[in-house]
């Protein structure tokens, strides 16, 4: 098996599936019922995601039954989603701003995918985008409005982004494994990534009169399995009927 | 019916296309403050199945209906005009594609 | 005179089978009940949402995970398209919710019981849809216009709905001992609530005569609790779980299950507020509104600003 394409997918899945997870969470508690009809849509998007590519991931490892079983059965250390996928819900702002955040990351990183021999992968990617570019429109509508709203809503998200800030220097991390992806014709141009991102954020955020906060330490380490603390709470919610009950079939 | 603003907006009627060359079929309505809410509410309300292929929305209160005290002359204006009708002609049997 | 001539004219039209629109005459009481039903309705889909919601992040496959969440999603939609009904009669959305918070609106008191295992996700799609749809599908013949077109779109989308905990309570009580444990624990527990959603028996239900004369309603509370039993009990059959009721027998002169007594103390004491989770409902609600409230101001100092 190619051993890093497997893991390349698992980062990919993983933060579709935390991110859904956060996602799911929010469902009866939106602002209203429209909006929560919204954010579960983008729900169901990212796990289908996910699951698309888990099933992937799946063919390539061999060893490996089902998408649930890596979604189920694999520990925190084994999960490489970035921890910006993992922050709570704290406010609807912190939710429009990870959303956003994230959205334009896998919208820049399922473009480069979709353009890639392997037509799986690629068709899965083209799939995913037409969903990704609802909810960055959807969510700029959301900056834009609540940057420009009232100055409770310009300093609510103004505060999420700036929490929220220390956790996209993971995004644009190379390393090894990503250069053998990117010699191996899986990604292109990766340097650029961040370029391509923060013209998406830097557009939205003059529109909106809100601050790109000035650079700061960065927290790293999901390349490697390492989490913030709320990964924990999140497996062990997700993952405790299958391991209370391993011989279950559900 | 009630057209004023509250806190979710104000209304917006729905019409969806359900699919090209079809003509647009009022489906509901929602709440919007502006129209790209409006049509992303819409899309996420009344398309969830896939049920169209373009949809429409129009504030509630742009829409202008006929008066109830003056429909009867309005809508039912054509009782006596049968010869409108395809079926009000003899045609012989033997004449096709007519 | 006139309004005896108004409530005259109406009913003919009703005897007839003709649906009343919006802008039509009515009678007042006839839409104060509308209101009332529909917002009802309304809001059981709304607070219906807390329970199941509660599992989707628990779900035990990526399979049973999205059809609950878009499951729970279907259900704000039915919510939603329930509110715009009662909008067509005059009521405001945001007045109605006010209503449900200041426990002035009621909603389907089955919400009151929480969802405690896996199972119970089952038994709420299979027993409380199952009762749900009974009771809409009769709906979808209801003589006011915009409520029967909402019903026949919910009873449309909803088909799904039964099969997904129709297809759990299959897993589990073919499952593990366990699993089967839990299976019939669900039923245990939700079976007497869903018989109590069909409401009290047509002799103690004050407003059920006359919500059928103006075809409101369509089909009796006893009668339709009667026809979900029926359909109900050779499912449970199926699954080899038994249902919690020592006087169910197969009647072959009625052609129809008879079964034991209500609990009604229970279904009073639950639709006035005495149920397990009745508060939590209200208060998850109230603190969802009470967070989105900055969210919600902006939306509207944006539009005032920006959109002309």
């Amino acid at each position: 098996m190619n051993k890093e394409l497997f893991i390349f997918c698992l980062r990919l899945a993983d933060n579709c599936l935390i991110l859904a997870h956060r996602q799911s969470e929010l469902c009866s508690k939106s602002p209203f019922l429209e909006e929560d009809i919204a954010q579960t849509n983008f729900g169901l998007d990212l796990l289908g995601q996910a699951e698309a590519i888990y099933n992937f991931a799946v063919e390539i490892e061999g060893n490996i039954n089902t998408p649930d079983d890596l979604v189920y059965k694999r520990n925190e250390r084994s999960f490489y989603n970035f921890i910006l996928s993992e922050q709570p819900n704290t406010n609807f702002a912190f939710v429009v701003i990870r959303q956003y955040f994230m959205s334009v990351y896998l919208k820049i990183i399922y473009t480069t995918l979709s353009n890639i021999k392997d037509s799986k992968l690629s068709g899965i990617s083209l799939k995913a985008l037409k969903e990704l570019d609802y909810q960055i429109n959807h969510f700029e509508l959301w900056i834009k409005r609540l940057g420009l709203g009232t100055k409770e809503s310009k300093e609510k998200i103004q505060n999420a982004i700036n929490e929220l800030w220390i956790f996209t220097g993971e995004l644009f991390e190379r390393d090894n494994l990503d250069l053998n992806m990117e010699k191996n014709g899986y990604l292109l141009n990766s340097n650029l990534f961040y370029k391509k991102w923060i013209n998406f954020i830097n557009d939205i955020f003059n529109e909106s009169n809100l601050n790109i906060p000035k650079d700061a330490y960065m927290v790293t380490g999901s390349k490697n399995g390492i989490h913030s603390e709320y990964m924990g709470f999140i497996l062990t919610e997700m993952q405790f009927l299958q391991r209370t009950f391993p011989d279950a079939k559900w | 019916m009630s057209n004023k603003k509250n806190d979710l907006g104000e209304l917006w009627e729905v019409f969806i296309q359900s699919k090209n060359g079809l003509p647009y079929k009022h489906v509901g309505s929602v709440y919007a403050h502006d129209k790209e809410f409006a049509i992303h509410n819409a899309r996420d309300l009344y398309n969830r199945r896939n049920e169209g292929s373009s949809i429409w929305i129009v504030k509630s209160s742009q829409i202008v209906a006929v008066d109830l005290d003056t429909s009867d002359y309005i809508i039912n204006n054509s009782d006596d005009k049968i010869y409108r009708n395809p079926t009000f002609y003899n045609i012989p049997d033997e004449i096709k594609n007519l | 005179m006139v309004k005896k001539n108004i409530n005259y004219k109406f009913q003919k039209r009703i005897d007839n089978n003709i649906k009343i629109e919006p802008r039509d005459d009515m009678p007042e009481g006839y839409r104060a009940h509308l209101i009332r039903q529909i917002s009802q309705h309304a809001h059981s889909e709304v607070i219906g949402m807390q329970p199941e919601a509660n599992w989707i992040t628990r779900a035990p496959s990526l399979r049973s995970k999205k059809i609950l969440l878009a499951k729970v999603q279907d259900e704000a939609g039915h919510g939603l398209y329930l509110y715009s009904a009662a909008e067509t009669l005059g009521a405001s959305r945001s007045d109605l919710i006010k209503k449900l918070h200041l426990k002035e609106a009621k909603y389907a008191s089955i919400f009151n019981y929480p969802a405690l295992t896996w199972s119970d996700i089952g038994a709420i799609g299979w027993l409380v849809d199952g009762a749900a749809i009974t009771n809409q599908v009769s709906l979808q013949k209801t003589s006011y216009g915009p409520y029967s077109r909402a019903m026949i779109k919910i009873c449309k989308e909803e088909s799904f709905h039964q099969r997904q905990g129709f297809e759990i309570m299959i897993k589990m009580s073919h499952g593990t001992k366990e699993q089967k444990q839990m299976a019939q624990d669900s039923l245990n527990r939700f079976w007497w609530p869903s018989l109590m959603m069909f409401g009290p028996h047509d002799s103690d239900s004050t407003r059920s005569e006359r919500a059928i004369n103006w075809k409101i309603k369509r089909e009796s509370n006893d009668f339709l609790r009667q026809k979900f039993i029926d359909k109900t009990v050779p499912q449970a059959d199926f699954l080899g779980l038994t249902i919690p009721d020592q006087k169910l027998k197969w009647n072959k002169k009625r052609n129809s299950y008879d079964f034991g007594e209500i609990n009604w103390n229970e279904f009073w004491r639950v639709v006035n507020g005495g149920g397990p989770c009745n508060q939590k409902r209200i208060n998850h609600h109230i603190n969802a509104h009470k967070d989105g409230e900055w969210v919600r101001k902006a939306l509207i100092k944006y539009s005032e600003k920006y959109v002309k």
